[in-house]
């Protein structure tokens, strides 16, 4: 399996303070990769970093062997990489399924002439986006939402908005960011299923950060840990799970 | 084609910084405490002139032109300011308080605008431009070749004093400290029980106060007043107090000079220019550095 | 289809009136107030465009009406001086106002593009003082008059406003309900989960406000050969403001809200004006009509405190829009 995704000493500064501290990893591809932390870790900041919301202080970035530092984070979008948010970001006084239609924008063809005339291109292409995004929301049980305003919708179904969104821009990595966050435990085991399941269907890389262990232990096939903005172990689950250093981290030094 | 760098214009420009000062300085305290750009700051600058001038015009028959006057006259228009400050947080600005900024910006232009109108359309008083009576007697010298009145003196003098007033009460006293505070975190301010709503009325009351000074002293020195004069003074007040640092008093202090001797050398060297100056100053500040000068940067976390 | 409902309601109400002016019904007062109704629906349905639409925050939008203004104007007056009595110079007029709106598209490209980095309080003072800019630079124009200002030909019949307010209200539309539109939209939701789902939002805030600056400009351009004169002081901040409030009273993402807020307002301004008129007449109390200005700020101010949504908040009436909320079999319905 070829690597998706390189990161070569990615550092980070904000100020003063060194957020990120000389990553190396590579993200290979079809797996479901999971980064842990406590707080303050840099695990968000990462993926801000990787979607181009922050340039790297140092180091670099590649997608697809191609470097993608410096790029616009909507470019670096189209070319392959959607995310989810901790804190969720939907698009609230706009109708579910609108929700779905931007995050397909940037394929749509017609320009403005053509959407303003009502040409039957703009006709045509608008029904098919419209069919492709009822699918994505039949996929994640949302289709009974369709035309509701999103910040209608209850928390959980939000999360899976996110997710949908993230899909609709055809990803090959999906990083998903604490997509677990203020779930009960049938919701996490729903989740791990259609974390499984979009990485069948849809043929993406699922890069996840979390909190829950259980849920990472059970579906991460890679894990890479951190503290402090460095890397204190990687490797399979089973490994990192009774790592020495990871265990003191999480629990204190006496825990075990 | 004369020098226009010189001692005239120079003067002008400091008697005009220093009548900008004063308005500056409301609109940087209220920003630094409530993060509020208050359209109708230039306002509460009208409504002092017009406070001291139907304050005269009330009691023309007990007192002539004199010193005296002067002073009782700078006092009304100060509380006039004040009070219609005082007045319009309490009843536009603090509903709005914790809502989405925009609407208090919009809800100051409102009030700005009520202002304007209602100053305009009130029997006796607008809309018309009426002259400023001459409080003081004018009196003309010269120094070093420039006709220098002693309005500047008036105009320097007074702002520096309201300057060195506001900077003791800001260092020294426990409300300029508790008004530090609240400027640099509400929330910590009030958990060390500081009132937060009370400090804010006190920043209205003394910025209002300022600018009907500095409303007093306009009209004394450029001695017409109509209801919309606070408009253009207001707009290059504030872009003043950004060119320092909006929410930084020195930076107000310092931009409101700044703007001053631009304007006035930039009119003396070409009209248009002098008109357009402060749009542009504003422009430049907000695309080059919008933390103004003396201003800090902060930054946004995700 | 709902659409073409829209177009029939328009024609409806255009030979409606057409013909009460001709018998007599509608005097020159009444079609003034009328046609100035519907030139501020353009007004503010173009600025609901940038601030409403997009979320982004324009208070100089008459100075893009003013560059419509005084580019048609110079076209017609003083370049070609056109006449209204003929088809050549209602042509002209028209071929007049798009240059006006295109000049001012240019303007809100320049505008647009440094705006970018502000937001909120920054960017609104931005474009005031853009505007600002604008009128100062127009106020210095000899060419065509300064602060004397330009007289112009009455170019701006009943027909050729409506026809402008109805194309301003259909473009406009449309955009919105396209995927175009969609990405302003979600710019105004939030702009980095917008960023984060592909869309170039620097290129979706300038193109607010391009497009929104064209139909200023052209709404500059009828305005001002309405009122055969114009000034640059006619474009300043206030005037701007009341376009404010205009998109506030009708709903910030409305257009069905600006429409009925444009005509309201004016017609109610008349109404409140001969009001106190008569009341002045009547009781010789010296009350000017500039209350109704007072009004209109109390107005902006209440509006703010207790329905800042406006009368339609983000709705828009059925026949603006195809698909009604809950069903979800209409989400596959395209709004033709």
């Amino acid at each position: 399996m070829s690597a998706l995704l390189t990161v070569k000493g990615m550092t980070h500064f904000f100020g003063g303070l060194k957020a990120v501290s000389d990553f190396d990893f590579e993200v290979p591809e079809g797996v479901i990769y999971g980064l842990i932390g406590p707080n303050g870790s840099g695990k968000t900041t990462s993926f801000n970093l990787i979607t181009g919301i922050y340039t790297p202080t140092q180091g670099d970035i590649l997608f697809e062997g191609k470097s993608i530092k410096g790029v616009k984070p909507y470019k670096i979008v189209q070319r392959g990489v959607a995310r989810t948010f901790q804190n969720l970001r939907i698009f609230g006084n706009l109708p579910v399924i609108d929700n779905i239609l931007v995050a397909r924008h940037y394929t749509v063809r017609s320009g403005l002439f053509s959407s303003i005339l009502r040409l039957p291109s703009f006709i045509k292409e608008e029904a098919e986006i419209r069919e492709e995004a009822m699918n994505l929301l039949r996929l994640m049980k949302l289709e009974g939402r369709a035309m509701e305003q999103a910040k209608n919708l209850p928390y959980g179904e939000l999360r899976r908005l996110e997710i949908a969104r993230a899909l609709a821009t055809k990803p090959k990595l999906l990083l998903l960011d604490e997509p677990a966050a203020g779930m009960n435990p049938k919701e996490v085991h729903d989740l791990m299923d259609l974390i499984k399941r979009v990485r069948d269907e849809f043929k993406v890389t699922v890069f996840l950060i979390e909190h829950h262990m259980h849920l990472v232990m059970n579906i991460c096939e890679r894990i890479k840990v951190l503290d402090f903005g460095e890397t204190i172990a990687e490797g399979l689950p089973e490994a990192v799970g009774k790592d020495p250093k990871v265990l003191e981290a999480y629990l204190g030094k006496r825990g075990a | 084609m004369g020098s226009i760098f010189n001692v005239q214009q120079v003067i002008n420009g400091l008697q005009l910084g220093s009548i900008y000062a004063l308005i500056a300085l409301g609109y940087t305290m209220v920003y630094g405490i409530v993060r509020l750009i208050n359209f109708a700051h230039g306002d509460f600058f009208m409504i002092g002139a017009y406070a001291s001038y139907g304050a005269f015009y009330l009691f023309n028959s007990f007192i002539g032109a004199g010193n005296p006057l002067a002073f009782i006259a700078l006092i009304i228009a100060m509380v006039a300011g004040g009070a219609v400050a005082s007045l319009a947080n309490q009843l536009a600005y603090k509903p709005l308080r914790y809502k989405p900024k925009l609407s208090s910006l919009v809800t100051a232009i409102g009030v700005s605008m009520f202002l304007e109108f209602f100053f305009s359309a009130f029997p006796f008083i607008g809309p018309s431009p009426r002259g400023f009576p001459e409080l003081l007697p004018k009196v003309m010298f010269t120094i070093g070749g420039a006709q220098v009145s002693n309005y500047v003196i008036l105009d320097v003098a007074v702002a520096a004093l309201l300057m060195i007033g506001l900077t003791f009460l800001i260092q020294k006293t426990p409300l300029g400290r508790a008004m530090r505070a609240v400027s640099q975190d509400k929330d910590a301010a009030k958990l060390m029980g500081i009132d937060v709503e009370q400090i804010i009325t006190w920043t209205f009351l003394i910025g209002g106060a300022f600018a009907g000074a500095a409303g007093l002293l306009a009209g004394l020195t450029y001695p017409r007043i109509q209801p919309y004069m606070g408009i253009l003074p207001g707009l290059k007040a504030f872009i003043a107090a950004v060119l320092g640092g909006i929410g930084n008093v020195p930076g107000a202090m310092l931009g409101a000079y700044i703007m001053g001797l631009a304007e006035t050398f930039s009119t003396a060297f070409n009209s248009l220019l002098g008109e357009g100056i402060a749009f542009v100053i504003l422009i430049l500040v907000l695309l080059v550095r919008p933390t103004g000068i003396l201003g800090e940067k902060t930054a946004d976390k995700i | 289809m709902k659409f073409p409902k829209f177009l029939a309601a328009s024609a409806l109400f255009f030979a409606v009136v057409q013909i009460l002016s001709l018998i007599g019904l509608l005097n020159g007062y009444w079609m003034i107030i009328i046609n100035k109704s519907l030139i501020y629906v353009i007004l503010a349905v173009s600025l609901n465009l940038i601030n409403g639409i997009t979320g982004q925050f324009s208070l100089g939008h008459m100075g893009f009406a003013a560059i419509g203004a005084y580019t048609s104007g110079a076209v017609t007056a003083i370049i070609f001086k056109l006449s209204p009595l003929t088809l050549t110079g209602n042509a002209g007029f028209a071929l007049a106002l798009i240059a006006g709106g295109l000049v001012a598209g240019i303007m809100g490209f320049i505008i647009g593009f440094p705006s970018l980095r502000l937001k909120g309080d920054y960017l609104a003072i931005m474009t005031l003082g853009f505007g600002e800019i604008i009128r100062t630079i127009l106020n210095n124009i000899d060419f065509v008059g300064g602060p004397r200002g330009l007289s112009v030909p009455m170019f701006s019949s009943f027909p050729i406003i409506t026809l402008f307010a109805v194309l301003t209200i259909v473009i406009i539309r449309n955009l919105i309900e396209s995927s175009h539109g969609r990405a302003m939209l979600s710019v105004r939701e939030n702009e980095l989960a917008a960023d984060l789902a592909g869309v170039d939002t620097t290129r979706y805030k300038v193109m607010g406000f391009v497009i929104g600056a064209f139909f200023a400009g052209i709404a500059g351009g009828l305005l001002g050969h309405l009122i055969q004169f114009m000034t640059p002081s006619q474009f300043g901040f206030l005037p701007s403001a009341m376009v404010l409030i205009l998109v506030y009273a009708g709903g910030m993402g409305s257009l069905t809200g600006s429409i009925i807020a444009a005509f309201v307002l004016t017609f109610l301004t008349e109404v409140l004006r001969l009001g106190i008129d008569s009341i002045r007449d009547a009781t010789g109390f010296p009350i000017g009509t500039e209350w109704t200005m007072v009004i209109y700020a109390l107005l902006l101010i209440l509006i703010m405190l207790y329905k800042p949504d406006g009368l339609m908040g983000m709705r828009e009436a059925k026949i603006l829009k195809l698909v009604t909320p809950g069903t979800p079999a209409k989400a596959m319905e395209v709004a033709k």
